[in-house]
């Protein structure tokens, strides 16, 4: 009962991700003034689609908004009521409420559907759709028969517009139909509006099938029949008015191809309607109204699967327990291969070991590989978001998006979604101007929001920009003095760089009316410090009157990873690789003190060290050769001081347990698989901590924490 | 949904379900099979399914398959007309597989006697 459930909730969350994109590709559709129809019915069927399948499994509320956002589709897609930014507002709230009402707990009163009623009320006084029949048209009435309400409407539009109708008749065979379907469609796009396909039956040997096409177009007749035809066989033919030619100031059309009202379809049954069927009778009329779509047209997911990414973490467990394995029957090879009359059988073991080790690094991929999203899916929600964050504070923004099929982690895309969101809300609120101001200023009205993401190396790379006021390094360091988190004397040595890493320190803000899109309880040092727990940086760049970015660097995954293998007062730890720069020998004579902090010089710039010994209160073991780890992450370096180098290896980190988990510094803790443990250093924690405290000296700051 | 009437169908009737996605897809394998049933929906893509009813009806092999229409809410008329054009029934959403599978079997059955 619950994977149905949990099959629901899946189905659901896609359908809301599809009418997400498609209302923000109608949103700057509307703005263009260049609104698709087909758009809207796609929207309009997504909705539909959800209403049943929540009215199915229950979820009444979600089924009850459905349905009054559905009634406004139908009016929009039906022409009743025209789209305008108010309603695409509706819609947009509509989608929001789906999404609240699908969350966690599945509250049913997350969403005042009332509410939600009166606002659809609101938008959709209703216009008529001008009175235009289509009797009139020269169709046979075994055409009108087979056209959905829809399509008549689509007629109807476009007569009423004085868009000339054709009939093209193509035919194809069965086999290929599908292709040269795709063909028509693609040739018709830039000229016509394609209102549906009629087949009839018998043209040729069964094997193919003639197909009468009704469109709309306002491309010259010739012309438009050259572009559909593109050397084929097909015939064009206008759709006129019964009785008389065509009034219309047309010229170049040429009058139908053949004399006869329309082409008769060949019919074998009455299409005039019969009286009721029984079975409409037989349902009840509440029933009746309450009909629904989309049995038949859902997108195809049959060949993906949902899985749950606990189900993977448990899998990458198991093959961390393999690789443990693996290593065991290596080091009982060893010991056989030391015994002379075995050797060969070693030798054979050994062989076999290999094999099962390459496997299983396939199998760790390909789980890998299998956890990986694109960011895509996290942008779309985003670009909601934008818009009504935009509207909200009217100003003008329009969004660009690069890199949305980079992947990452699954987990860590749920996690990055929070900080990503905080940061446009800021750039939106803080960053982009409003549209006077902007064009005072020499700018485009239109502020320009940029979502950019790609891969580099182990990581990826998410830069969040505007194009707005920038930040001002004296109002920062003024805010910073006010708050007493910075002290004068820093405040006179510091760097615009370390001014604008001051918008990270907890409890800053620079505006003193707080507005509701910051007021949200969540600063910048909160976005750091989540987007550090998943092993990440995020570094600023900002120029006063030009822009801010923001760079955020992650790990592509969180689930395995390479790690540098070190060994501190006779124990074991792990620094993750792709945080490691290199490793060197400590060379005692070059070490510095430079306030009170021990450094090196490496290549001509200054590495702070930190002897983990000391740092993890260790006792220190006597050592004549020490090494110098480099890590860095994003702009920061720090080198860490390791009594020895034990290698490389693939390790899976396991989490502390709850008792450990406010202890600073570590990631978790791995098995290394000869029956030691190591602790997993969290690099990028530490860096933090270690650069922070050095800083906090360095500036001289008032005591704090 | 596909999925789901598919699998009411199979499990419930132990019915052989083939799937078409389009309206197109149908009317391309419509000409070389038979079907006890055919589930046809009033909207999709290509192919409304008034026009896929219409031409089953005009087609020899398929002027007596039963046919149980899937229709919207919005569109009563649509329902009307496919009624005309020969559905032999429809079905409004949401519907429970019993629901479904009790419409499909007075449909196989209808046809069978009569």
């Amino acid at each position: 009962m619950s994977d149905v459930h949990d099959e629901f909730l899946a189905e659901a969350q896609e359908i809301i991700e599809a009418l997400s994109r498609d209302l923000l590709f109608l949103d700057q559709a509307q703005k263009e003034g260049n609104v698709q129809p087909d758009l809207i019915n796609e929207v309009f069927r997504g909705v539909h689609t959800l209403k049943g399948i929540a009215g199915m499994f229950g979820f009444q509320t979600l089924s009850a908004m459905a349905h009054t956002l559905e009634d406004l589709l139908d009016d929009l897609r039906l022409g009743r009521v025209a789209l305008s930014q108010e309603v695409l507002d509706v819609l947009f709230e509509g989608v929001e409420g789906f999404q609240r009402l699908l969350g966690e707990g599945a509250d049913e009163e997350a969403v005042d559907v009332k509410d939600f009623a009166q606002a659809i009320e609101r938008v959709s006084k209703k216009r008529d759709s001008g009175e235009v029949t289509l009797e009139d048209l020269d169709l046979d009435e075994s055409v009108l028969a087979v056209l959905t309400e829809y399509e008549e409407h689509r007629l109807r539009t476009n007569l009423s517009q004085g868009t000339p109708l054709y009939r093209l008749r193509v035919r194809f065979s069965l086999t290929t139909i599908d292709s040269n379907l795709e063909e028509l469609k693609e040739r018709a796009k830039s000229v016509a509006e394609i209102i549906t396909y009629l087949p009839s039956v018998g043209g040729g040997d069964g094997d193919e099938i003639d197909l009468d096409v009704l469109l709309a177009s306002d491309t010259p007749a010739d012309e438009l029949g050259e572009v559909l035809a593109a050397g084929g066989d097909a015939e064009l033919e206008r759709i006129g008015r019964q009785g008389g030619r065509e009034t219309s100031h047309e010229a170049l059309v040429p009058p139908p191809l053949d004399d006869a009202p329309g082409r008769p379809m060949p019919t074998s049954r009455p299409p005039a309607p019969e009286p009721p069927a029984p079975e409409r009778g037989a349902a009840p009329p509440q029933q009746q109204r309450d009909m629904s779509a989309d049995a038949l047209s859902l997108r195809s997911v049959a060949n993906t699967v949902r899985v749950d990414i606990r189900k993977l973490d448990h899998l990458m467990n198991v093959v961390g327990e393999l690789a443990i394995v693996r290593s065991a029957v290596a080091r009982i090879t060893e010991r056989i291969r030391a015994n002379d009359e075995l050797r060969q059988l070693a030798i054979e073991l050994h062989r076999v070991n290999r094999g099962f080790e390459r496997h299983l690094e396939e199998l760790q991929e390909g789980i890998l590989d299998v956890r990986m999203v694109p960011l895509g899916q996290l942008f779309d929600k985003l670009a909601r978001i934008i818009r009504q964050v935009a509207r909200e504070h009217d100003k003008e923004v329009r969004l660009l998006v690069t890199g949305a099929e980079t992947e990452v982690d699954k987990l860590i895309v749920e996690e990055l979604s929070d900080p990503l969101m905080h940061l446009i809300r800021n750039a939106i609120d803080h960053g982009i101007e409003s549209p006077k101001v902007r064009e005072l200023a020499g700018k485009p009205s239109e502020g320009i929001l940029s979502l950019n993401a790609y891969q580099k190396g182990n990581h990826v790379v998410i830069e969040v920009e505007d194009d707005g006021t920038g930040m001002n390094d004296e109002m920062l360091v003024q805010a910073a003095l006010r708050k007493g988190i910075l002290s004068q004397e820093a405040a006179d040595e510091i760097t615009s760089q370390d001014a604008l890493e001051l918008i990270f320190m907890p409890g800053f803000s620079t505006r003193s009316a707080i507005t509701d899109l910051s007021g949200r309880g969540v600063g910048m040092d909160v976005v750091k410090t989540n987007i550090n727990r998943l092993g990440g940086v995020v570094d600023v760049w900002s120029e006063h009157g030009s822009g801010t970015k923001f760079t955020i660097t992650l790990p592509v995954t969180l689930a395995i990873i390479s790690a540098l293998l070190v060994r501190v007062a006779g124990r074991d730890f792990a620094i993750p690789i792709t945080s490691v720069q290199e490793a060197i020998l400590l060379d005692r004579a070059a070490v510095r003190t430079v306030e009170g902090r021990e450094v090196i010089s490496l290549r001509g710039s200054t590495l702070p060290l930190c002897r983990l010994d000391r740092l993890f209160r260790l006792l220190p073991v006597q050592s004549d050769r020490r090494f110098v780890v480099v890590c860095a992450v994003g702009q920061r370096r720090v080198g860490f001081v390791v009594d020895a180098l034990d290698g490389q290896q693939d390790i899976v980190i396991k989490a502390l347990g709850k008792s450990l988990a406010d202890v600073r510094g570590f990631a978790g803790a791995t098995d290394l698989g000869d029956q030691r443990v190591a602790l997993v250093l969290d690099a990028p924690g530490l860096l933090e901590e270690v650069l922070r405290s050095q800083e906090l000296q360095q500036l001289g700051a008032e005591t704090h924490e | 949904m596909r999925a789901f009437v598919r699998a009411a169908l199979e499990e419930e009737l132990g019915a052989e379900v083939m799937e078409a996605e389009s309206g197109l897809r149908a009317l391309r394998s419509l000409p070389a099979e038979s079907f006890d049933l055919v589930v046809v929906d009033v909207n999709m893509p290509d192919l409304n399914g008034l026009e896929l009813v219409s031409f089953m009806r005009k087609h020899d092999r398929h002027a007596a398959t039963p046919i149980l229409l899937i229709s919207t809410e919005a569109a009563e008329r649509d329902v009307e007309k496919g009624l005309a054009l020969g559905a032999n029934g429809f079905l409004s959403k949401p519907f429970t597989p019993d629901a479904l599978c009790e419409r499909a079997r007075a449909l196989i059955e209808g046809s069978g006697s009569g």
